[in-house]
């Protein structure tokens, strides 16, 4: 299967080992992906809180990209993919809009490409079934806390993805990995996104509620789809909650399928999951 | 008695016009603020926010932090019974704000413009000099300097940035939509 791809910004540089697992992964899954040839930034939360003209022709520019491509575009950062499935909603159904857009980006919406986030493409376009199928090394021991968090399930009407209060398609990648996916209340509360910066105590307290209640549920380990979420998750820690690390899902695939390259995304994290997966003899 | 001002009423038809949201719907029955994660933080709560533009506060709701504190979580819309998407309604007025020139020493504003700037410049956001001239400007340049230090040893903040090649493309979608 061919999909075109939207890396994002972050996934550049703080995030790169989302990148690195996502490219990896997907390889593994036989997922092809082909990068957006030039893309731009999406605009994310800055574009849409000052100024909703530029929240939409920003994204419809590389709407217009992947249109060229005539491939169905999926992005792993959840940001990007809220703002350019916000996009394709309002070209979808607002015609002023479209218009205006049609003008100022200079190109043509067909409506032809779906947009999707790289959970929902590996989660609906491969599946759990097929990855289970894949799985060389079980994740035995390691009970991961699915945090999908906002900008995957909300708006509702516009995402048209799992559960808004309570998704499943985490928890079911991660059970057919062979780790145990945990119930707990958390799933979709916000950890403060891009707060982070200009209120960081907020977000740190945000964050410190959200790893509390994974580990009273029993977590040893949070698992997300999203850069800020992982990125706020760990840098965001307060003082005295648990240390307990946070992947990428597409690094556990990657841990589950033995892929060469894991141990270099998870070098990269800001707090080492690797104790953790030692302990569980899941890694070197 | 006169409940809300000519000035008021035009003002709640342009955010209600701006935001696409059926603002009239909203009977305050709080489910928004119930599931509000930034309540605590914030000086009104979302259904007050509401009730503040149905009633023409314009002042009032453009000067509240409580605009600025909204995360974009985007629960308060997902569970509204009429359907009001209040993150839109949020946006509405912030950009009403600003066009009014009534944001001042507003670090939330201050990130957007670093982060548009450096779409502006590079097509994509840089994060290091992004980050850099927003701690700069917000004279707060030692808060996260671990942080960034780690992030820079684990080959995560570039020097130089991935710049996209049509920038002319991008520069004239940011003049063309500032002027919407």
């Amino acid at each position: 299967m061919k999909l075109s791809y939207y890396p994002g910004c972050s996934l550049e540089s703080s995030s790169k080992e989302y990148n690195m697992s996502a490219r990896a992964a997907c390889q593994a899954l036989d997922v092809e992906l082909i990068e957006l040839k030039d893309w731009a930034c999406c605009g994310a939360t800055s574009a849409h809180s000052v100024n909703h003209t530029l929240s939409i022709t920003l994204p419809a520019k590389n709407i217009a990209l992947a249109q060229e491509l005539d491939a169905d575009l999926t992005t792993p950062c959840a940001a990007c993919y809220n703002v350019l499935k916000k996009t394709d909603y309002t070209l979808r159904h607002d015609e002023e809009m479209r218009t205006k857009t049609e003008q100022i980006t200079g190109f043509k919406y067909t409506g032809q490409v779906n947009i999707l986030s790289l959970l929902e493409a590996v989660a609906t376009k491969v599946g759990a079934k097929a990855i289970a199928a894949k799985v060389k090394k079980p994740l035995q021991g390691l009970n991961a806390a699915c945090y999908y968090g906002c900008l995957l399930v909300r708006p509702p009407e516009v995402t048209q993805f799992d559960d808004r209060e309570h998704p499943q398609s985490l928890d079911q990648i991660v059970n057919a990995l062979g780790a145990k996916a945990i119930p707990w209340a958390y799933k979709t509360d916000c950890c403060g996104a891009s707060l982070s910066l200009t209120s960081a105590e907020i977000v740190q307290k945000m964050v410190g509620r959200l790893v509390n209640a994974a580990q009273e549920a029993g977590a040893n380990a949070i698992v997300t789809a999203c850069p800020m979420c992982q990125s706020n998750l760990e840098m965001r820690r307060p003082k005295g909650a648990a240390g307990m690390p946070v992947f990428y899902f597409t690094e556990l695939i990657g841990l589950a399928l033995d892929l060469p390259d894991a141990n270099r995304w998870l070098k990269l994290h800001l707090l080492d999951p690797l104790p953790l997966l030692q302990s569980l003899s899941l890694a070197r | 008695m006169e409940l809300i001002t000519q000035a008021g009423l035009d003002f709640y038809r342009e955010i209600r016009e701006k935001s696409g949201q059926p603002i009239e719907l909203c009977y305050q029955c709080q489910k928004c603020a119930a599931g509000c994660i930034a309540n605590e933080y914030a000086d009104y709560y979302p259904n007050e926010i509401i009730r503040l533009v149905q009633l023409g506060q314009k002042e009032k709701v453009l000067q509240c932090k409580s605009i600025w504190i909204c995360s974009s979580c985007e629960t308060c819309g997902a569970r509204c019974p009429n359907g009001i998407n209040t993150r839109a309604i949020n946006d509405a007025l912030k950009e009403k704000a600003i066009a009014e020139n009534l944001v001042k020493d507003n670090k939330v504003y201050l990130f957007h413009r670093q982060f548009l700037n450096s779409v502006l410049l590079n097509g994509r956001v840089h994060e290091p000099t992004m980050l850099a001239l927003y701690k700069l400007k917000s004279k707060d340049l030692w808060s996260d300097l671990d942080f960034g230090l780690k992030l820079f040893t684990k080959g995560k903040m570039p020097l130089l940035p991935h710049r996209v090649k049509n920038r002319r493309a991008i520069k004239e979608i940011f003049n063309q939509s500032q002027n919407q």
